[in-house]
């Protein structure tokens, strides 16, 4: 039998058959590679998982749609890093579950948005962006500030990304261990059984939202927002040595 | 294909055979000759692509492609490695330093006084710092940097927190700020700081209820509010620890300028004094601009109008 396109059109079981056949082809070459390549993720120093209030306010971000307009991914072109700072590392993103890359930029990238401005210019401009920038088309936030973050689950959040593999302690031993990786201050905020007592330590400390006397959406937001960008120091970097990554 | 039947109503045209409707058939045309070769050309591009360029995955690695970038490393000498889009962009940096580093040497090299009075490199200050305070400075100082009451100060005036010479806009600049005032809502009662609000009024010429003002200054110098601690006896305040100067009638936290009428002017004042501020913060931004990028923002918003 002679090769015929119409064989194939015509007959569905074949053609299913062969467009999964050619799909795959796609996912084996782009995605499974990068699974066993050892330059995949950069071996850089800083990197932790989120703090739990830092965590829930990755979860109000992600609620609230945050990502439908900003990506968190300055790729590695001249005019991005002149305006956002340094590229993005894999290694930046490995905690996070999903990752908020994106692609869709109706505002700016907020990757190393961390430590631009401060507590208080987010608390204003979250709850009405138009008053600090006036051609802003992003839509007010006012509920962030008048609504008591839900600390109660908490934990169950962590446990949840602990199975996804984030280092979040459960026990004395994964403590231990995650001393050992990220030092004792940070390996505390990752203990599961403290992580109420540790998200309002940090909110009280941090006063995010400018209000101690609660803890609100807008502390946990903000406390993320900060932290975006932060982790890894640039300056004890080689740039040549992040080139061979890729 | 050729025994399939043609469509008898228009043309040569071949049809799948199928019937709809009595007339309503399928037509079964070849694709045009160009868009089937121009397919094949796209797979022929493809493969020059996975040459040429970092491609398909091999063992642990991957194809590199066949071009490298040379780019000079921390140690100031060549390397090359495969063409990527990082070692593209540390080339480009590179490049791009090149190109602007006479600008920079002389910015680095010349005293600030100098800066300004040379016109080229004066306007490389201008175009450069537009961008550089667009990017960083602009959400809170907005795009003039005419600032917001209430939040941000005006840097266009030339009444300064901290100081307006240019050491002092770098200090601000490169190590940030934090302003704050004592709430005195719980210090004070409501009638003693109603009392001060109308002083401080009095101290920039708003009308003020003058028995009240009286008071108030009363306690402005004495260890009752002990206002001058930080504002001075003088109610110009201190630079070195950013208190305003409360007679220049240049406005931050107190809507006065805002306040339609006399006793909204006062209110605004009393609600600062009660409240305190806490909020005064500029971030560091060492670290996140090269001290080259500080000089040139400094320079830059030294002129903006107030410089010192």
């Amino acid at each position: 039998m002679s090769f015929k396109h119409e064989n194939i059109e015509t007959n569905a079981g074949v053609l299913l058959v062969l467009t999964m056949m050619a799909i795959s082809v796609g996912g084996l070459v782009e995605i499974a590679p990068l699974f066993f390549n050892k330059d995949t993720v950069e071996q850089v120093e800083g990197v932790r998982p989120y703090s739990p209030l830092e965590s829930r306010g990755r979860d109000i971000y992600i609620r609230e749609g945050c990502y439908l307009c900003h990506s968190q991914m300055i790729r590695p072109f001249r005019d991005e890093q002149l305006r956002y700072g340094h590229y993005s590392l894999a290694a930046e993103s490995k905690y996070d579950h999903p990752f908020q890359w994106g692609s869709k930029r109706t505002g700016p990238d907020l990757a190393r948005v961390g430590g631009k401005y401060s507590n208080e210019w987010h608390v204003q401009h979250l709850t009405q962006p138009k008053s600090m920038v006036p051609e802003s088309v992003m839509p007010n936030y006012p509920w962030l500030q008048t609504t008591k973050l839900d600390v109660s689950d908490i934990g169950d959040r962590m446990r949840a990304q602990r199975i996804t593999g984030v280092p979040y302690s459960a026990n004395e031993a994964e403590y231990q261990r995650n001393v050992k990786q990220f030092g004792e201050a940070v390996a505390k905020t990752l203990h599961i059984p403290d992580s109420v007592k540790n998200l309002v330590a940090q909110a009280q400390e941090g006063n995010y939202d400018g209000d101690r006397t609660s803890v609100s959406e807008m502390d946990a937001l903000v406390a993320y927002l900060q932290v975006l960008g932060t982790m890894v120091d640039f300056s004890k970097i080689k740039p040549e040595e992040l080139v061979k990554f890729r | 294909m050729a025994d399939h039947p043609t469509n008898p109503t228009t043309s040569q045209a071949q049809t799948t055979g199928h019937v709809w409707d009595g007339d309503l058939q399928e037509l079964n045309n070849p694709l045009p000759v160009w868009w089937t070769y121009t397919f094949y050309v796209t797979i022929l591009f493809a493969v020059v692509y996975w040459v040429a360029y970092p491609s398909w995955p091999v063992g642990k690695g991957y194809l590199p492609g066949l071009n490298t970038i040379t780019y000079k490393n921390a140690q100031g000498q060549d390397e090359s490695w495969h063409w990527n889009t990082r070692s593209k962009l540390l080339l480009e940096t590179q490049e791009a330093a090149t190109a602007q580093k006479p600008y920079f040497d002389k910015l680095a090299a010349l005293p600030y006084d100098m800066i300004a009075k040379d016109p080229e490199l004066n306007s490389f200050v201008v175009s450069a710092g537009k961008t550089l305070f667009s990017d960083n400075c602009a959400a809170c100082h907005q795009s003039g940097g005419q600032g917001k009451i209430g939040f941000f100060p005006n840097l266009t005036d030339d009444d300064w927190i901290y100081g307006g010479s240019y050491d002092k806009i770098n200090e601000t600049i490169s190590n940030g700020r934090h302003g704050y005032m004592p709430p005195f809502s719980e210090a004070l009662q409501a009638n003693q700081i109603d009392d001060l609000a109308n002083y401080v009024a009095t101290l920039s010429a708003l009308p003020a209820d003058v028995a009240k003002a009286a008071r108030g200054k009363e306690m402005f110098h004495s260890h009752v509010a002990a206002c001058f601690y930080c504002h001075n006896d003088d109610a110009k305040g201190r630079k070195d620890m950013g208190s305003a100067n409360l007679t220049d009638r240049v406005w931050l936290w107190a809507d006065v300028p805002g306040a339609s009428d006399a006793a909204g002017k006062v209110a605004a004042i009393r609600k600062v004094i009660g409240t305190g501020v806490n909020k005064g913060v500029m971030p560091v931004w060492k670290g996140r601009l090269s001290e080259q990028q500080i000089k040139l923002l400094t320079v830059y918003v030294h002129e903006l109008g107030g410089g010192k």
